[in-house]
This record gives structure tokens, sequence and C-alpha cells, in this order.
């Protein structure tokens, strides 16, 4: 169920990505699907009543590898996240050059880009 | 069933939020119903026990949101005209749709949520990491310690794509900035 959930989330930036004509909103949409990815991979490692991947002291070690998430997923996502943000960056500086060539962020406006 | 219905809150927010941000007009609003997604998504991680990520998703969502509004900011003054023709638009629909169903049908073979994979498999590395990662790296948090020492080609590899992203970002934007000086002349 929160896996479909999650995945409709995902393909709502798909829709987004598909259809729209404006730049921006394309990638807003490849952002949007880039969040639900990360979210799955971490809703993947959770455990149910399970505790953060973090030793406190006093637990015992067999009691906190029955009771911790999965931190693998975590710290993939970690590094996702941030590689996320500067791959959107970069298409935000084109969205911006784009503006600054054609005046517009209508795809479909700008022509000289069609093969 | 406590976290499970609030991540279901949460999400159907999230849901609400990018269906806001697809379909709205005004593209400010859309950048801020996308700003509304990302903090949601933090709190989500918060729920699923990640702080390191419920914080790491906080800053990555500010500076994300300050790049977008400085992008679109008064910018959105002639508006897209039309919409794609409708036999794509049918097309589209079908594909998301299929998609779904395919992907819907692909989750029943995971495990039930609540459930991860390292509970069944016994020799998983991340087994290893949590038994023996305090001891091997010095650090509590075994997120830190397979970020930083058991993985940590990975952190080089991830930090080297931001590198090259924030070069290539700089080198467009930077491109403008000689255009504009050359026509000054």
């Amino acid at each position: 169920m929160v896996y479909a959930l999650c995945f409709v989330l995902f393909v709502i930036g798909l829709y987004c990505t598909l259809t729209k004509k404006n730049i921006v909103k394309i990638v807003i949409g490849l952002t949007i699907m880039e969040y639900a990815v990360n979210l799955f991979l971490v809703l993947l490692g959770y455990r149910k009543d399970g505790v953060a991947p973090i030793v406190e002291e006093g637990a015992g070690p067999l009691e906190f590898l029955a009771r911790s998430v999965d931190p693998l997923p975590q710290a993939l996502v970690v590094t996702s996240i941030v590689i996320g943000l500067g791959v959107t960056t970069l298409a935000i500086a084109l969205c911006v050059r784009l503006y600054e060539k054609y005046g517009t962020f209508d795809i479909s406006e700008i022509r000289r880009l069609k093969g | 069933m406590g976290i499970e219905l609030y991540l279901f809150i949460l999400l159907v927010f999230l849901i609400v939020g990018a269906l806001i941000a697809v379909e709205t007009k005004n593209l400010l609003s859309s950048v801020i119903s996308l700003g509304a997604i990302g903090f949601g998504l933090s709190i989500a991680f918060l729920f699923l026990r990640a702080p390191d990520l419920a914080i790491v998703q906080i800053a990555v969502e500010v500076v994300l949101l300050i790049f977008l509004i400085r992008a679109t900011i008064g910018r959105d003054v002639i508006p897209t005209k039309g919409h794609i023709h409708w036999a794509g638009l049918l097309i589209v629909c079908l594909l998301t749709v299929g998609f779904f169903a395919f992907g819907y049908y692909a989750f029943r073979s995971l495990n039930e949520f609540g459930t991860p994979i390292i509970s069944a498999v016994g020799n998983a590395p991340s087994n290893k990491y949590l038994a023996d990662g305090l001891k091997e790296t010095g650090s509590a948090n075994i997120v830190t310690s397979i970020l930083l020492d058991y993985r940590a080609y990975d952190t080089l590899g991830e930090a080297t794509v931001l590198f090259a992203a924030v070069l290539g970002a700089l080198a467009v934007l930077r491109g403008r900035a000689w255009s504009k000086r050359e026509k000054d002349k």
C-alpha cells in the first residue's frame, strides 16, 4: 500500500515530464520522480518498530542488530539526494540560458533546437 | 499501525502537493509546491528512522528552492500557449497507467512493508555493518561509517559528480556574462 502510493508520486512526475510544454515544469517533474525513487529506497529498508542506525550506549549488539533499520539504502540515498541537487541545478542553469536566448520557457517556441 | 498511518497521511499530502505543482498555471506557485513536497519528504525520512537523510533533504531543498525561485521569478509573463495534441495526451495517459499497473504487479513480489531484506538474508552486508561498524570504524552512526569508511570510494565519486555538475552550471551561466560583456563593448 505504501509502496503503491510512492509509485503514484513517481507516475505523477513522469506524466508532468511527458506532457508539459513549460521547460521549468519538466524540471519539476524530474525532481518529483527523483524524490519518489529516494523515498522508495528508504521505504524498502524500514523495519517495523525499528530504531535509527545509531549505536546507543548500553544497548547490546545483538539487540541492536535485530531492531535497527537497514543503513545501506540510507547511506546511498544521501549520495543520491546530493547528486540530484547538482543535476537539477545544471538543468535550471540551462533553462535560464534558454530563456535569455529565446525569451520564453515554452519548448514549442524554442524552434532552433528542432531536428 | 501508528507509523504506517502517519506515512499514509504524509504520502497523500505529497501526492496532492505534486498534483498542484504539476497542474497550476503560475510557475512560482508550482515551485513553492515543489518545496512543500521536499519538506514533507524530510518529515517522512524522520518517520522512517533516517535522521541523516532528513537533515540532508532540508539543506538540499532550501538551496534548490533558492535556485528555482531565482530562475522563475518575474519570467512567467508569457504563459505557454495551448496543450499537446489530444492523441499524444491519450498515449501518455495509457503509458503511465500501464506503467503503474506493471509496477504494482512487480511490488507484490517484494517483502511486506516493515520487513527489510536484511531480516531474511543472514549474510547481507548491512548486517555486517550493523554488527561491526562501531568496533571497526569507531563511529556510532552506522550511516556515517558506511559513507566515509566502508564505501568511501562511492562518496568520492559523488563528490566528483557534484563537482562536474557545479562546473557545468557555472560554465553555462558564465557564457551569459561573457556575451553581455561583449555586447557592452
